[in-house]
């Protein structure tokens, strides 16, 4: 085992890869030179060459279209967004064309692209730079949503979005990249798709992922601690394939469920979990299913403000005791 | 075309109304004028009455439902024409205007209206789960369905009382349950063992009653005029022997004419007359104004079924004792039979509550609001009191008046129990 960063296990699975196959290329602004806005490329130019780690032009939807193209032909392109705010730039290359390519194509086409970075707010960077597009991103069938919250999450899923034929949009969390965790010395891989049951519990369901899922692990702990509620935390990972299962049987363990998500609540990834747990599970429930959200507005330029608008510990606290009462 | 008969507002404060019973069925012939079901409302049993003719051809509601004002209730028209059910969605409960704060309805139709009540409360506070409809989990459900419990006999613990899984396994392991099913174990102990012989059964069955319409209204105005009205409280004990004796004269001499005179009439044709002595008490305070009313309408607490209700005797201060007896002995007849009509138990200024006849010795009562006052009495007492220096057997009754101290003041209220007093006790001042 080693000790990583966010950021530093990211590098490792891109280092990784790219050692592996010579398809793999890395491309976005700043990620060569100036090694990565948030250095999550520091030192691959060196070790890979300009060929391989390429600086573009800030042009999301030049660049991304070039990208796809290149995986039509068997290139297996990373590209790092700044801000996945950004994407929307190259919404017609991403979710009409990327997406679309293998089922237009007769399964004859495949975009094995790996679209990362960041897609979070908390920073203060203001309403444009605060985008969470999961769940514009997930519903378009032919994409691949990932959403990792550690560093060994981080790691295994990535690589495994570099191996996937189909387009995987990456999304990671500038607040995480910091973050540290244990990364097996091993070569390993976390299949798209997969929950990971980050705290077993009796009395309440939390589904969640990326950084709400570590903010609600720590509501978990004062849950147990000052209320002798048993939550289990549930973390998706994946929001599409979407682990129904894992969630489902955490379901019919506990009877009780709050979603944590840094979503807007309107159409969000939790108002899709919420229908498919009362469709499959309806008899399993002994409360409504609640719901904890982004509080529906444009990201909030005040920090303070921002904090609240956010999940946060709090937050989580007092929605759970509302489900469990 | 069929004509649709919906939900009328029978009375003001009234949102929904129970169908109690349809007085036609579906099929029969109608003239205008006929009665076609009766309806109960916040305040009294109605009948609803056709103002058209032809036949019912269809009830949309069974009697027992609760109704909203506007939503359908039949259909009239010829006979063999087609009708079809209204859509439900049409008048849906939520559009009834629930927050209509309940207007106070008590000022004499000759006065001005009265200024808006700015601190009634909404009606929409009272939130009675809807009648029949169980609130329960979906798992408390199954779980109850699995173990063979009948969820109607659960009491809920979740919010807004709904049956959590925890209430289904409470109710599973509870004694009565264990022993059902051969449950405990060790030796028994004749003290904890199940009923003694000869055991009358439960008191009652568990259930939940869904509060009716008139208990609802009771509920609400009780609570708003005793969180609001700073209530005191003034007794007094009289005399009632001349009362008595006046009353029995009465009575016996004009037995034939048909007077019954009661006690209460008594009080009642007194308090308007002390009324008239101590005209503060005849007010009712509107926040930014005290209303004073110059006729004294005053009203009597009678004991319903499922409640009560207070009809009013128009001018008081000016009928006879006689035409109070008779007029309070119909009231309370109709009101007994919820027939009053809103006009009958609505625009009281003093209110008179008596139980007397049910032996209590002294109690005390809540205002009616916007009345400022009203009126406690209870039994005439036969007990020793000293008359000069001896100890000799009386007549006693005790009067206790709650007043609404924003209106009148403890000197106020001590000069009217005192103008009651002698009235009461010169009887044949309430001959004049």
């Amino acid at each position: 085992m080693t000790t990583l960063q966010y950021r530093e296990a990211i590098r490792e699975a891109l280092a990784e890869e790219l050692t592996r196959d010579p398809n793999v290329v890395v491309m976005g602004e700043e990620v060569a030179q100036f090694h990565g806005a948030y250095k999550v490329t520091e030192g691959l130019l060196d070790r890979f060459g300009p060929k391989r780690i390429v600086d573009t032009p800030i042009s999301e939807a030049g660049f991304i279209g070039l990208g796809i193209g290149a995986s039509m032909l068997g290139i297996r392109p990373v590209i790092e967004l700044m801000f996945w705010s950004f994407y929307s730039v190259a919404f017609d290359q991403i979710l009409n064309n990327a997406a679309n390519m293998r089922y237009m194509s007769g399964g004859q086409i495949h975009c094995p692209i790996v679209i990362r970075g960041p897609a979070n707010g908390g920073t203060s960077v203001g309403a444009t730079h605060s985008l969470t597009p999961e769940n514009v991103l997930a519903s378009h069938p032919g994409v691949k949503v990932v959403v990792p919250a550690t560093p060994y999450d981080a790691k295994g899923l990535l690589k495994s979005a570099i191996r996937d034929n189909d387009p995987v949009m990456f999304l990671e969390n500038t607040i995480l990249y910091g973050d540290k965790g244990e990364i097996p010395e091993d070569d390993y891989l976390i299949p798209l798709g997969k929950a990971d049951t980050k705290r077993a519990g009796t009395d309440l369901t939390i589904v969640t992922y990326g950084r709400p899922a570590l903010l609600s692990l720590s509501a978990a702990g004062v849950l147990e601690q000052e209320h002798g509620v048993s939550a289990e935390v549930v973390d998706l990972r994946s929001i599409r394939p979407l682990d129904i299962d894992a969630v489902l049987a955490s379901v019919r363990k506990t009877h009780r469920v709050l979603i944590v998500e840094e979503q807007r609540p309107f159409c969000g990834v939790g108002a899709q979990l919420a229908y498919m747990i009362q469709r499959e599970a309806f008899d399993e429930l002994d409360a409504p299913i609640s719901r904890l959200s982004t509080v529906d507005a444009p990201a909030i330029y005040s920090p303070p403000v921002e904090a609240e608008q956010l999940p946060n510990p709090q937050r989580i606290l007092r929605a759970a005791l509302e489900v469990v009462a | 075309m069929a004509n649709i008969i919906e939900m009328p507002k029978l009375s003001d404060t009234m949102t929904v109304g129970t169908l109690v019973k349809w007085l036609k069925k579906e099929g029969d012939a109608v003239k205008t004028g006929d009665m076609l079901a009766e309806v109960e409302t916040d305040k009294a049993t109605m009948e609803l009455e056709s103002f058209f003719d032809g036949t019912l051809l269809a009830v949309f509601v069974p009697a027992g439902s609760q109704v909203p004002i506007g939503a359908a209730l039949c259909a009239i028209g010829k006979s063999g024409e087609k009708v079809s059910a209204p859509a439900p969605a049409a008048k849906p409960p939520a559009a009834v205007p629930a927050a209509a704060p309940a207007p106070l309805p008590q000022a004499p139709a000759s006065a001005p209206a009265p200024a808006p009540a700015p601190a009634a409360l909404p009606e929409a506070k009272a939130e009675p789960a809807p009648a029949g409809r169980m609130r329960i989990s979906p798992l408390a459900r199954k779980l109850a369905a699995e173990k063979g419990i009948d969820p109607a006999r659960i009491r809920g613990s979740g919010p807004g009382g709904r049956i959590v899984r925890s209430d289904v396994l409470g109710a599973a392991a509870s004694p009565a349950q264990a022993r059902a099913q051969g449950g405990g174990g060790g030796v028994p102990s004749p003290f904890a063992a199940g009923p003694v012989p000869g055991s009358k059964g439960a008191i009652q069955d568990d259930k939940l009653v869904p509060v009716s319409n008139i208990r609802a209204t009771i509920a609400r105005r009780l609570v708003e005029s005793k969180s609001q009205i700073p209530h005191f409280y003034v007794e007094i004990e009289i005399d009632a022997e001349p009362m008595l004796a006046l009353r029995e004269q009465l009575n016996t001499a004009l037995e034939k004419e048909g007077v019954k005179l009661s006690v209460n009439d008594f009080v009642l044709k007194a308090s308007a007359e002390a009324l008239r002595r101590v005209p503060a008490v005849n007010c009712s305070w509107e926040n930014t104004a005290i209303r004073h009313h110059s006729a004294a309408h005053v009203s009597f607490a009678v004991a319903m079924e499922d409640g009560l209700i207070t009809p009013v005797i128009r001018d008081a201060h000016l009928k006879s004792i006689f035409a109070i007896s008779l007029e309070a002995k119909a009231l309370g007849k109709r009101a007994r039979e919820r027939k009053l009509a809103p006009a009958e138990f609505t625009g009281g200024t003093f209110c008179v509550s008596n139980l007397g006849m049910m032996g209590i010795d002294r109690f005390s009562a809540i205002i009616n609001p916007p009345n400022a006052a009203i009126l406690a009495v209870g039994t005439t007492v036969r007990k020793p009191v000293a008359r000069g220096d001896q100890v000799v057997v009386g007549q006693r009754m005790a009067l206790s008046l709650s007043s609404d101290h924003r209106v009148v003041d403890g000197a106020i209220g001590a000069s009217f129990l005192g103008a009651l007093k002698e009235l009461l006790e010169k009887p044949a001042l309430l001959l004049l």
